[in-house]
C-alpha cells in the first residue's frame, strides 16, 4: 500500500486531501476482481444471497478506494441491486462479512448503517410525496433531539437545532436548484426533480460513501449533465462514491474504478477504459442480450429481486424442455 | 323536533366521546404513520377492564387506577407491535384484529370472579363520581343528567388536551418522522431513522390515547361490557376518521361528531317505520357501506383537499 | 362504545347474499336479499318430530350398577318441562317435541339413591343446544373417576380426527384468501363472509326453496364463484387500475365484512338456522378411537378432491403456472405476455367458490349464523400466516395444523376460548418464522 495514501485521515471525508492521490492510487492496480485497494472505506468478503435456492450474489471480494468514484455496472439480473442491498443492510446475507470504516456490519440494522456514514439512494426514486421539498430536506438531519417524543411537544428544545438544519438544507437545495420549490409537495417534482431531491437529502445526513442506485434512470436528457457534475462535487468535496448504473457514458465519464458484476459474481474491475475492452465484460453483456428489451421497463417496474426471479423462471422452463 | 334534538344530544354525550378517542388514537396509526391497527377496540377494552376490575375487585384507588389502564394499554401495544411492526403493514392488521377478538373472548369468559362474563363489570364509579364538583340536581340539564355532565366535561377537557400534544408533536421532528414513514419507511430508514422505534411509540401512544376512549365510555355506562368492544367498534371509529380526513388534529372530532350527528338523525328518522332491531341493522349496513365509499371515492374525507388526492394518484 | 344508539346486535341466522362492486354489488345484494325474504317465511312450515334426550346412570362406586329412580328433567327454550326417571337399567330417555334449540336438562339431586353422588359437584345442570331431530346423549357422572388419567387421553383421537376435519374444511376457504393474497398483495378482511354466503345460500336453496342439498351445493359454489368474479371485475380491478393502494383496499375490505355481515344479519333477522337433511346422521365407531359419520366421510373426500385439485392445477395448467408467475412477479409476468387481469379474475373466481363451499360443510358444524365469516376470519388468518402468506401448501397445512391444535386445546382449556389459541400461534409464528412454516422469507427492504 503507498504510503501517502495510507496517510489520509480516515473518517472526515471533508479535509481529505486529495481526490489525486486516492485515483492515482488506483492506477497501480492489477486489473482483476476482488482486487485489494490501498485505503478501502468499504469492504465486503464471501457475501452471498440466494433467493429460494437461486443464487442471486456470491461476491468473493470487493473493495471500494475511499475518495473515488466507484461505478458498478453488470447486465440486467447481474445481482447490482441486490448487493447493494446487502452492503446497506436492507436485505440479509446469507453469509459473508461487510465492514465500513474497518467496523464490521454484521446484524447492524439499515438506519444504523446510514448513521455511520453509509446512505444510499433508491433505483426507484423514494420521495416523500405528501412532505414538502424542504420537510424531506430536514428529515435526512442526524441526531435531532425534537425526534425524541417527550421533546417533540416543546419547541424552544428544538427550534435552534431545526434553524441550523433549515439553513443548511436550503444550501443544499440551492446547490440542486431546487431552492424555488422548497414548499411544494415532493409527491408534485419530476422525475429528474425527485432523483434530485434524493440526492440532496442523502447529504443532510452528511455521509462519507454516497450509495446512488441508477441515478440517470427516468432523467431527463437535459438534467443529465448537471446531475453528473452533483457527483463529481461529492468527490471533490472529499466523499466517496458508489453507484450503479446502465448509462454507460456516465459510468465512461465520471467513474475512477468500475466493477463488473454478472451473474452475482463480480467478473472485471479496474479504470473504465480497460473495463470496457475487457472481453469478459462484452461477453457477459452480449450473452445477456435478450435482456435488453427488458431494460428499458426494468427500470421503472421491476423491483430489485426481479433478477433472480427472471432467473428461476428461466430455470423453470429450462427443466421443463429438458 | 326529536330529529334535531336527539341527535345535538347523542353528538356531545359520552359515547360519542369516547369513540373521539378512539379514532384519535387511530388517526396516530393510520393517519400519520399508516399504521394500520384493526383492533383499537382492544386498547379500550383493556383500558375499562383495568380500571373497572382494579376499582371493583381490588379497591385500589381511582386515579391509580387509571395509571394502571394505562400501563396495560402499553403493553397490550408492545404485544401487538413486537411480533409485527418489524414485518408488511398486513401483519399488524391480522394481529391486531385477533388480538381485539381474543380479548371480548376473555373477558367474556375467563376469570368469572372478576370480569363477571356478560354481565359485565360494575361498581367501579364511585370514586369519580365524588369528584363531581356540580351542584346536586335531578333531572337534565341541557338534557344531559348530573353523573353524564360531569363526565362530559372531563371528557372534553381531555380531548382539547389531547388535540393540543397531537398539534404539538404533528409539527416536531418527531411528527416528520412518522409522516415519512407513512409514505415510504425505507426512505425513513435510509436517513439512518430506527423505523421499527417510531412505529412501536405511534402504535403505544395512539394505543393509550384509545384507552382514554375506554375510560370515558366505562365512566359514561358505568359498567364495563365485553360486547362492547366488539372489532365493529373499531371499524365505527376508523370511518369516523376517515369521514373527517385523516391526519389532521381535529378531524377525529369533527368525524365522529358528524357520524354519531348522522346515526342518531337516521334511527330516529326510521323509528316509526321499522322495528329497532332492524333500525340497528340497517345502519351498520350503510356504516361499511359508507367506510367502502368514502375510500373509494373520498379517501381524503369529506372536507379533504384535491391537492393531497393527486398525490396519492401518482 | 356500548348502549349508546348503536346496540350491535349478535345472534345469528342466516341466508343470502354477496358483495362486488359498488353499483354491481348493491344490485346483486338487493335481488338475492329480495329472494331470501320472500322465501323465509316458508321455514316455518317444516314438521319435525322433535328431539329425544337420552343417558344411562351408572355408578362408578359400586362397580358401574345402574342406578334407578333418579328423575331427568329437559326444560325447553319456552318453559315446557318434559321428565323421565332412570329405569332398572339405569335408562332414561326423554322425548321434546318441537325443532330443538336451546335446552337445560336437570337431574334432580334430591332423588338420588343415598351413598350415590355426581362427580362434580354443580354437573347436575347441562345448558345444551338440540339440533331438530336430534338424539341427544347425555352422561352424568357418579363416583370416582376410574379411569383418571386415560379419560383425558382417550378424547384425545376423537379430538384429532374433528380437528382434522375442521381444519380440512377451514383449509377450502384459507387457499382462497392465500391465493387472492398472492397474486393480488390483498388481505381480504371479507373473506369470512364469502364462507358465510356458502352457509347461508346452501340454507336458502335447500330449505325455503327446497332444491335437494346434493343439488344446491353446486349451484351455491357456481353462484359464489359468479359473484367472486363480478366482485372482482367491478370493485378491485378498476381500483388495481387506479392504483388504490393496498392499505386503502384493506380498509374497503372492512367496510365490505362490516356491510355484508349486517346484511345477512337484516336477511337472516339474527336467527341460527338449521339445514334439514343429512343434519344428524348415525355415528360409526372407528376401533374404538372416534366416532365418525356417513356425512363426515363426504366432506372429507370432497375437500380432499377439491384441494388437491387445485394444488395439482396450480402446478400443472397453463393458467397454473401463470398464476404463480403471477404471484412471484405480475409486473415480470405481464412482460412475459401473461393477462395478468384474467389471473387474477380466475383466482376469485376459484377463491370464491373455495370459500363458500368452505361455508356449506362449516353450516354443519356451526349452525348456520350470518357471523360464521368472522368467527373463522381469525382462524383463516392464523391458518394462512402459519402456513405462509400466498404459499398454497402452506394454507392447506397450516389449517390442519390450527384444527388440531385448536380441538387438542381443549383438553387444557376451556372450550369457549379455544380460538384464542389461533392468536398465540399467529404470534409465535410471527415471532419465529414470520414467513411462515413454508412462506418465502421476506426482504427487510
Amino acid at each position: 500500500m503507498p504510503a501517502d495514501v495510507h496517510n489520509s485521515p480516515a473518517g472526515s471525508p471533508a479535509d481529505s486531501p486529495g481526490v489525486p492521490a486516492a485515483v492515482a492510487a488506483l492506477a497501480a492496480l492489477e486489473t482483476e476482481p476482488g482486487v485489494a485497494k490501498p485505503d478501502p472505506i468499504l469492504v465486503a468478503d464471501k457475501v452471498s444471497r440466494t433467493f429460494g435456492g437461486l443464487v442471486a450474489v456470491d461476491v468473493d471480494h470487493f473493495e471500494v478506494q475511499r475518495g473515488t468514484i466507484t461505478a458498478l455496472i453488470g447486465p440486467n439480473g447481474a445481482g447490482k441491486t441486490t448487493f447493494f442491498n446487502l452492503l446497506t443492510g436492507f436485505d440479509r446475507a446469507d453469509s459473508g462479512t461487510r465492514t465500513f470504516n474497518g467496523r464490521s456490519l454484521k446484524r447492524i440494522s439499515a438506519a444504523k448503517v446510514a448513521r455511520m456514514g453509509m446512505v444510499r439512494t433508491f433505483q426507484l426514486t423514494k420521495v416523500l410525496s405528501k412532505l414538502t421539498v424542504l420537510e424531506n430536506m430536514r428529515l435526512g438531519a442526524p441526531k435531532q433531539s425534537g425526534e425524541r417524543f417527550w421533546v417533540g411537544p416543546f419547541r424552544f428544545l428544538w427550534d435552534g437545532q431545526e434553524k441550523e438544519n433549515t439553513e443548511r438544507a436550503r444550501e443544499l437545495l440551492a446547490r440542486f436548484k431546487l431552492d424555488a420549490k422548497e414548499s411544494d409537495f415532493a409527491g408534485e417534482l419530476s422525475g429528474g426533480q425527485r432523483k434530485l431531491l434524493e440526492m440532496a437529502r442523502s447529504l443532510m445526513v452528511e455521509p462519507e460513501l454516497v450509495m446512488l442506485d441508477e441515478p440517470m434512470a427516468g432523467v431527463n436528457p437535459a438534467l443529465k449533465q448537471s446531475l453528473l457534475d452533483h457527483v463529481r462535487s461529492l468527490r471533490d468535496e472529499g466523499r466517496t462514491v458508489l453507484f450503479v448504473e446502465h448509462d454507460m457514458d456516465m459510468v465512461r465519464d465520471i467513474s475512477d474504478w468500475v466493477v463488473v458484476m454478472a451473474q452475482g459474481r463480480i467478473i472485471a474491475e479496474g479504470p473504465p477504459d480497460t473495463v470496457m475492452a475487457d472481453r469478459r465484460v462484452i461477453d457477459a453483456y452480449l450473452g445477456a442480450h435478450h435482456d435488453t428489451d427488458i431494460t428499458e421497463l426494468d427500470e421503472e417496474t421491476i423491483a430489485s429481486e426481479a433478477e433472480a426471479e427472471i432467473a428461476a423462471e428461466r430455470l423453470d422452463e429450462g427443466r421443463e424442455q429438458a | 323536533m326529536d330529529l334535531l334534538t336527539t341527535p345535538l344530544h347523542d353528538m356531545f354525550g359520552p359515547v360519542t366521546l369516547s369513540y373521539v378517542f378512539l379514532a384519535m388514537g387511530l388517526n396516530i396509526h393510520y393517519g400519520y404513520t399508516g399504521l394500520l391497527n384493526f383492533g383499537q377496540a382492544a386498547f379500550a377494552a383493556v383500558g375499562a377492564y383495568t380500571l373497572a376490575v382494579s376499582v371493583a375487585s381490588f379497591d385500589i384507588p381511582f386515579v391509580l387506577a387509571i395509571l394502571l389502564g394505562v400501563l396495560a394499554a402499553v403493553l397490550l401495544g408492545l404485544l401487538m407491535g413486537i411480533p409485527t411492526l418489524r414485518l408488511r403493514a398486513d401483519y399488524l392488521a391480522i394481529v391486531t384484529i385477533a388480538v381485539a377478538e381474543s380479548c371480548r373472548l376473555i373477558f367474556s369468559t375467563q376469570w368469572k370472579s372478576h370480569f363477571h362474563a356478560r354481565d359485565g363489570v360494575r361498581g367501579f364509579v364511585g370514586g369519580f363520581r365524588d369528584l363531581n364538583p356540580l351542584p346536586d340536581y335531578e333531572g337534565r340539564v341541557l338534557s344531559y343528567n348530573r353523573n353524564d355532565l360531569w363526565v362530559m366535561i372531563v371528557g372534553w377537557a381531555l380531548v382539547a388536551l389531547v388535540c393540543l400534544l397531537v398539534w404539538l408533536l404533528m409539527r416536531s421532528p418527531w411528527g416528520r418522522v412518522l409522516k415519512g414513514i407513512r409514505e415510504d419507511e425505507n426512505a425513513v430508514r435510509s436517513l439512518g431513522k430506527n423505523v421499527y422505534s417510531y412505529k412501536m411509540q405511534a402504535l403505544v401512544f395512539g394505543g393509550v390515547i384509545g384507552a382514554f376512549g375506554g375510560f370515558i365510555g366505562a365512566l359514561g355506562n358505568a359498567s364495563v361490557v365485553p360486547d362492547d368492544y366488539n372489532t365493529d367498534v373499531t371499524f365505527v371509529a376508523l370511518t369516523m376518521l376517515i369521514l373527517g380526513g385523516a391526519a389532521r388534529v381535529m378531524s377525529p372530532v369533527v368525524g365522529a361528531m358528524l357520524f354519531w350527528g348522522l346515526f342518531s338523525f337516521m334511527g330516529v328518522l326510521l323509528d316509526d317505520v321499522m322495528s329497532s332491531n332492524q333500525i340497528t341493522m340497517i345502519r351498520w349496513i350503510l356504516v361499511g357501506v359508507a367506510l367502502m365509499l368514502l375510500m373509494i371515492f373520498r379517501p381524503q374525507g369529506i372536507f379533504g383537499d384535491k391537492k393531497e388526492l393527486a398525490l396519492d394518484a401518482r | 362504545m356500548s348502549t349508546g344508539p348503536h346496540d350491535p346486535p349478535r345472534p345469528g341466522l342466516p341466508s343470502g347474499p354477496r358483495r362486488r362492486g359498488v353499483i354491481a354489488a348493491l344490485l346483486s345484494a338487493l335481488l338475492v336479499g329480495l329472494l331470501v325474504s320472500l322465501a323465509s317465511p316458508a321455514q316455518a312450515s317444516d314438521t319435525p318430530d322433535g328431539n329425544v334426550v337420552r343417558g344411562v346412570l351408572q355408578n362408578t362406586a359400586d362397580n358401574n350398577a345402574p342406578v334407578e329412580g333418579v328423575t331427568i328433567t329437559v326444560t325447553s327454550q319456552d318453559g315446557q318441562e318434559y321428565a323421565d326417571t332412570s329405569d332398572a337399567a339405569g335408562e332414561f330417555l326423554i322425548e321434546v317435541p318441537g325443532e330443538g334449540g336451546p335446552v337445560t336438562i336437570e337431574l334432580d339431586m334430591d332423588t338420588l339413591p343415598e351413598g350415590v353422588t355426581l362427580r362434580e359437584e354443580g354437573q347436575n345442570v347441562r345448558k345444551v343446544v338440540l339440533l331438530p331431530n336430534q338424539e341427544m346423549p347425555v352422561l352424568f357422572a357418579m363416583g370416582p373417576d376410574t379411569r383418571d388419567v386415560e379419560t383425558k387421553w382417550d378424547r384425545l383421537p376423537g379430538l384429532v380426527y374433528s380437528g382434522l376435519l375442521f381444519g380440512l374444511v377451514l383449509s377450502l376457504a384459507a387457499l382462497g384468501l392465500s391465493m387472492i393474497f398472492g397474486t393480488t398483495g390483498l388481505t381480504n378482511f371479507a373473506h369470512g363472509e364469502l364462507v358465510g354466503l356458502g352457509a347461508l345460500l346452501a340454507y336458502f336453496l335447500s330449505v325455503p326453496m327446497g332444491i335437494p342439498f346434493l343439488l344446491a351445493v353446486p349451484l351455491v359454489v357456481v353462484i359464489a364463484m359468479a359473484l367472486g368474479w363480478a366482485q372482482d371485475r367491478g370493485l378491485w380491478r378498476p381500483l388495481r387500475r387506479r392504483g388504490t393502494s393496498l392499505i386503502a383496499m384493506m380498509i374497503i375490505t372492512i367496510g365490505m365484512q362490516l356491510a355484508l355481515r349486517y346484511l345477512y344479519q337484516f336477511l337472516t333477522d339474527g336467527q341460527r338456522l338449521n339445514y334439514q337433511d343429512y343434519l344428524t346422521p348415525p355415528p360409526h365407531d372407528f376401533f374404538g378411537l372416534f366416532t365418525y359419520t356417513s356425512r363426515d366421510i363426504a366432506i372429507i373426500v370432497v375437500s380432499v378432491l377439491v384441494v388437491v385439485g387445485v394444488i395439482l392445477a396450480l402446478s400443472f395448467t397453463r393458467l397454473g403456472r401463470a398464476t404463480r408467475a403471477v404471484s412471484d412477479n405480475p409486473a415480470l409476468a405481464a412482460s412475459t405476455g401473461i393477462n395478468v387481469d384474467r389471473v387474477i379474475s380466475v383466482v376469485w373466481i376459484i377463491g370464491a367458490g373455495l370459500a363458500a363451499l368452505s361455508g356449506v360443510f362449516l353450516g354443519f358444524v356451526q349452525g348456520v349464523t350470518y357471523d360464521i365469516g368472522q368467527l373463522v376470519l381469525l382462524l383463516l388468518f392464523a391458518a394462512v400466516v402459519a402456513g405462509g402468506l400466498g404459499s398454497v401448501w402452506g394454507a392447506l397445512i397450516g389449517s390442519l395444523l390450527i384444527g388440531v391444535l385448536l380441538d387438542v386445546s381443549t383438553l387444557f382449556v376451556d372450550a369457549e376460548v379455544k380460538n384464542a389459541g389461533a392468536l398465540l400461534l399467529l404470534v409465535l409464528i410471527l415471532l419465529i418464522r414470520p414467513q411462515g412454516l413454508l412462506g418465502r422469507k421476506e426482504r427487510i427492504g
